[in-house]
């Protein structure tokens, strides 16, 4: 058979051959077919040592050619089939991803710790200690260092759990100010809080017998009540929001002189005048002053020396006003429904 | 304290609204609660009744017509005194009243055109009504001119500002004081109040006196006035009265009550003929009984003080007099006692009897000046309006000094704790204002201050006075400078509340006092007591906690009875406990699984491996992997015998693990709490990079089937030993117990990991430890291997 009509039979056969191919397994044994041991193409140079120079040079030219156009097509083929195969692989794959995840079931932190780490947070950043004070305090600590004597009548207002005479539930963190004082050996500044547990024979929608409070104390040589204010108005801007305002009212405290009722505009209205703020667009957040000087004296501070400022306040309503919780004895109920609510990341405020 | 604006008006006038006055009045340290006109109405009129007739179709009411002024108008009135004459207050159609807007109307087919008023109606509190207030329309006097607005003629056009006062303030318990205090808030003078009387010939000395036996009384005065006439009191003593808070009675009492509100000293007025010739103050006995003015049996004790005769006990002194001597109708004779007694007593006894206006006054201490001058007031009304004639001279007993405090403070303290910039003038205007006497030299101010004062002691109160009268709000905030050092705080707490949310359970907040029984549940403590308050609340709350697991499972029980049983809680909060006599504080974490927890898709039910779980993945992220053990106990109580657990750390043990005893809780129930400050105690070692072997391990399983008493630490044990130290990992990978091994066996399968740091192992020598393993737990444990 003349090579010419060899390599037409192959295009023809090849035509055929691509036309029933579906996988690209099926591809390799096509490559046989045409360039194994006994493929077609093979075959085309088979008997070469028969031929002319002249012949050999022509059929090693034409063999050559249809080589080169075999492969290209079968690869081109097996190519696209992979494709196809590869797709199919894939769709076979696809899932409902719509199906629940395998993730772990998140808990949850409550709204009070919650608020004592920001509270935290924000005053490490500003160079103040965190200090842990006992709950089960001294009437010592807890009154007199604070120059709230036996029989004085701003004991009254803090209706006492007593232990026994000397041992009682301390009333207000202010106790860690005494002990803290007392407690810096070589009479260093201080800037510390304490934020904890407080404890009051006091029991209705807006009081509960225990709660929280968290008590700041600086003591340095040039402490002012202009520096309690700059202290306060971050401090609520970190708390509250950004365009939070601070109002100075005077007030009393035995433990400070000057003392002052600290307001905030109110969060809710922006100082507009709501139903939370009673119309007044402000809130009362924070008791404050100057530390007075009996009190630093107790401590071993001397007052001409030294002067400082401390500051208290609740944490339940700072937890009641971020988290919008209208009663605080739900924070002390431990109702799952409403202990689940807080499982994630809180929003920040920032301070600008 | 209830401050009427027309009273404190006497003393210091006025020129800004009363709302202006309270806000003012706030940012200076005043309080408020309530800022209201006496009569909360809107204008009502004067008229009078010109036709009064029966209405047709009623029994009971009237069709009346009444002038008033601009009109007359058809008014139905059903008051039973209604009458053609009388002058009476009208409410127009548009009025407003506490009880509602009045509108014309048709009542059974009569027009009427407005409401005749009872005192009733304005909107006064129901103590200072009386019958006829309550029963009839106030009929006013003849001479009340018809048009004009009723209540201005009644007097009772006040206002009143209800304030809050920090109670360092008693001297603002005074219309006088609060006439300093505005007076220096809007820098006003204020007047004088009038002290003058005429004086009989006849004396009080030498026929009355005085037997103080008590350090408690430090000022007693006593006068004597003659010949009173009992009546009414005149309106503006009754509406004053009214508008501070207080019911009139007569002209008398009114009056003692008049002066206490004027002055702040509280008064006592005996029926000098009832009372004898000679008070005694002293303290009660113990037990001693005395009947108050409200009529009640009083038993006292030995802190009270009391006023007495040498027969019995007259007064409860500061607090409330007694029945027997008691102003009445027929008393001709009178003697006033003004005097001041220990507030620390006053407030004992007030706080046992009652609260009155005269003990809160006595609780905050009083001025030792305003004790003279309120007997001087006392006798000038009582000669105005009572026709008394004052006797001469005053009885007096006084163990005190009266002198006025005198404080020295310097321009450049003063600014350097406000943080501000004041001159020298500034602060004197300020403290003229306040009325402090003051001399200045150089920068230094030596301030006298007032005896009403009595706040006032240290230059720190001088600083408060001047920054509130500046106006402490216009302060403006100054930074402080940062400290070099940064602050601290104990990140381990947060991290272990934060690691057991992640891991699924929800933090809790609960109440540190409990029931007494809760007490030591769930605990095995020893040697120790519970601490108990001495007053609580309830029995409820009469203990501080030890464990805090009871608090967790009364939360369980709280959800549990509101359908969720799937409860995954912990808490961190304090314990306490006395041990020889010495009171303990410790910080402890108990948490609480029962019910599903979730682990993806897998729900698990949670058992005694699921806490465990829990307790060693806190445990050894903490850093106390292979420190710790788990060692079964039946110690504790309240918890299952066979699955419960003391956790031990270093020896030491640091807490309790297990379920709640069945026969506490029918549900499965896990708990267990931790002694954090015992666990921070052992400190762990610094997190450290340990050289990777270079060499493969060889991993190498087996099983082995055991009695079911033997516990897979046991087997640990062996297999560890047995080991030696190219056995780096042995691991527990299944439990079976079933058909395939006798009843009362079950098989435990190890997966054993070998390695040498050095070299890679050989599979012969791994095999000889292998061999050395198996031997060594079938023959310690009567073990046998299952699939080598």
């Amino acid at each position: 058979m003349d090579i010419n009509e060899k390599i037409k039979n192959i295009r023809v056969s090849l035509e055929e051959d691509i036309k029933k191919i579906a996988s690209s397994r099926e591809c390799q044994e096509l490559k046989v077919k045409y360039f194994g041991k006994k493929g077609f193409i093979t075959e085309l140079t088979g008997n070469m040592k028969e031929l002319s120079v002249e012949e050999k040079k022509e059929v090693g030219r034409l063999s050559n050619e249809i080589k080169n156009e075999v492969t290209t097509k079968i690869s081109a083929l097996e190519e696209s089939l992979k494709e196809k195969e590869l797709n199919e692989k894939l769709e076979s794959e696809r899932i409902d991803i719509s199906l629940p995840s395998k993730k772990l079931k998140r808990g949850s932190r409550h709204p009070f710790q919650r608020i004592i780490e920001d509270v935290e947070d924000f005053f490490v950043s500003m160079g103040y200690d965190v200090v842990d004070g006992p709950e089960l305090e001294t009437d010592e600590n807890c009154f007199q260092r604070l120059n709230v004597p036996l029989g004085h009548p701003a004991r009254d207002a803090q209706d006492t759990f007593y232990i026994d005479p000397e041992y009682l539930l301390r009333t207000q963190t202010s106790s860690v100010q005494a002990r803290t004082m007392q407690g810096n050996k070589e009479k260093t500044p201080i800037r510390m809080i304490c934020p904890g547990k407080v404890y009051r024979r006091d029991d209705d929608a807006t009081h509960s017998h225990q709660f929280g409070q968290v008590e700041g104390l600086v003591v340095d040589k040039d402490v002012s009540l202009a520096n309690l204010k700059g202290t306060l108005e971050l401090f609520a801007k970190k708390m509250l929001g950004e365009n939070t305002k601070v109002r100075f009212r005077p007030s009393f405290f035995p433990f400070t002189e000057p003392s002052v009722e600290v307001d905030v505009t109110c969060f809710k209205c922006g100082g507009k005048g709501c139903p939370l703020c009673k119309q007044t667009g402000w809130i009362e957040l924070l008791g404050a002053g100057m530390v007075h000087p009996n009190v630093l004296e107790m401590g071993g501070y001397d007052p001409k020396v030294w002067t400082g400022f401390a500051f208290g306040t609740g944490l339940d309503r700072l937890a009641m006003f971020r988290y919008e919780i209208p009663d605080i004895r739900y924070l002390y109920t431990n109702d799952i429904r409403f202990l689940e609510q807080f499982d994630r990341k809180d929003e920040e405020n920032e301070i600008k | 304290m209830k401050l009427s604006r027309k009273f404190v008006s006497d003393y210091v006038s006025i020129d800004v609204d009363t709302k202006a006055l309270a806000d003012d009045m706030t940012s200076i340290g005043n309080e408020y609660d309530s800022c209201e006109k006496l009569i909360p109405t809107s204008k009502l009129i004067i008229g009078e009744v010109v036709e009064c007739t029966d209405h047709p179709d009623s029994d009971h009411l009237h069709v009346c017509k009444v002038n008033i002024g601009t009109e007359i108008l058809q008014i139905v009135c059903g008051a039973p005194n209604v009458r053609k004459g009388i002058k009476v207050i009208v409410a127009v159609d548009g009025t407003t009243l506490p009880g509602g807007i009045i509108k014309k109307g048709v009542i059974r087919g009569q027009e009427s055109n407005g409401m005749l008023c009872a005192i009733s109606e304005l909107g006064l509190e129901h103590k200072f009504l009386t019958e006829k207030d309550i029963n009839g329309i106030h009929e006013l006097p003849m001479d009340a001119p018809i048009g004009e607005d009723a209540i201005a003629f009644m007097g009772l056009d006040d206002e009143v500002i209800d304030f809050e006062l920090t109670s360092n303030r008693g001297d603002l318990l005074s219309i006088l004081g609060m006439a300093y205090e505005i007076g220096a808030l809007y820098g006003k003078e204020v007047s004088d109040i009038d002290l003058s009387f005429k004086e009989e010939k006849e004396s009080i000395e030498g026929k009355f006196s005085l037997d103080i036996q008590t350090e408690n009384c430090p000022l007693f005065l006593a006068k004597k006035v003659v010949g009173v006439t009992i009546k009414e009191s005149p309106e503006f003593i009754k509406n004053r009265l009214i508008a501070s808070g207080i019911r009139p009675i007569n002209n008398v009492v009114d009056i003692s009550n008049y002066v206490m509100l004027e002055t702040g000293q509280p008064l006592h007025y005996y029926d000098a003929d009832r009372l004898g010739d000679k008070l005694i103050v002293r303290m009660a006995n113990d037990g001693e009984k005395l009947t108050t003015l409200d009529s009640q049996e009083r038993v006292l004790s030995s802190s009270d003080i009391v006023i007495a005769t040498e027969k019995e006990a007259v007064g409860l002194a500061g607090v409330m007099g007694g029945l027997t001597t008691e102003i009445e109708e027929d008393t001709k004779n009178i003697i006033i006692e003004s005097a001041i007694f220990h507030p620390t007593c006053i407030r004992k006894t007030s706080k046992k009897v009652l609260r009155s206006e005269a003990s809160n006054r006595f609780e905050k201490g009083l001025d030792p000046k305003r004790t003279y001058m309120a007997m001087m007031r006392s006798c000038h009304l009582l000669e105005k309006y009572a026709d008394a004639k004052i006797l001469s001279g005053t009885v007096e007993y006084k163990n005190m000094e009266i002198k006025e405090k005198v404080v020295s403070i310097s321009l450049d303290k003063m600014n350097k704790v406000l943080g501000i910039t004041l001159s020298k003038e500034e602060v004197l205007d300020i403290l003229k204002r306040l009325q402090f006497e003051t001399t200045v030299k150089g920068g230094d101010f030596t301030i006298t201050v007032p005896t009403r004062r009595i706040d006032i002691s240290i230059p720190e109160d001088i600083i408060e006075e001047v920054g509130r009268i500046y106006g402490i709000d216009k302060i403006e905030g100054k930074s402080l400078v940062l400290p070099t050092t940064p602050g601290t705080v104990n990140k381990t707490k947060r991290y272990i509340r934060n690691k057991l949310a992640d891991l699924g359970l929800n933090e809790t907040l609960s109440y540190a006092l409990t029931p007494e029984e809760d007490g030591f549940q769930f605990t095995d403590a020893k040697g120790i007591e519970k601490v108990k308050v001495l007053d609580p609340m309830s029995e409820d709350r009469n203990t501080l906690r030890y464990s805090l697991i009871p608090s967790l499972v009364s939360i369980f029980k709280y959800n549990k009875a509101r359908n969720y049983k799937d409860i995954c809680i912990y808490e961190i909060g304090k314990s306490f406990y006395k041990k020889d006599e010495i009171y303990h504080e410790e910080e402890r974490l108990a948490v609480l699984m029962t019910g599903i927890y979730q682990l993806g898709l897998k729900k698990e039910v949670v058992d005694f491996y699921v806490i465990k779980g829990i307790l060693e993945e806190l445990l050894e992220s903490l850093g106390y992997k292979n420190r710790y053990s788990i060692v079964g106990t039946t110690d504790i109580h309240e918890l299952h015998p066979g699955q419960s657990a003391k956790i031990i750390v270093n020896n030491t043990e640091i807490g309790v693990i297990g379920k709640v005893h069945p026969s506490i809780m029918k549900e499965s129930v896990f708990v267990l709490e931790l002694n954090l400050d015992l666990l921070f105690s052992f400190r762990v070692k610094k997190m450290q990079y340990k050289e990777i072997s270079k060499y493969p391990s060889v991993l190498k399983d087996l099983a082995f089937v055991v009695k079911k008493n033997i516990t897979a630490e046991e087997i640990h044990a062996v297999i560890k030993k047995a080991g030696g130290k190219l056995l780096k990992k042995i691991e527990v990978f299944d439990v079976y117990e079933g058909e395939n091994v006798g009843s009362d066996e079950k098989s435990i399968a190890f997966s054993l990991t070998f390695e040498d740091p050095t070299r890679t192992l050989n599979d012969e020598e791994v095999m000889v430890i292998f061999n050395q393993i198996i031997e060594a737990v079938e023959k310690k444990l009567s073990a046998q291997v299952r699939d080598k």
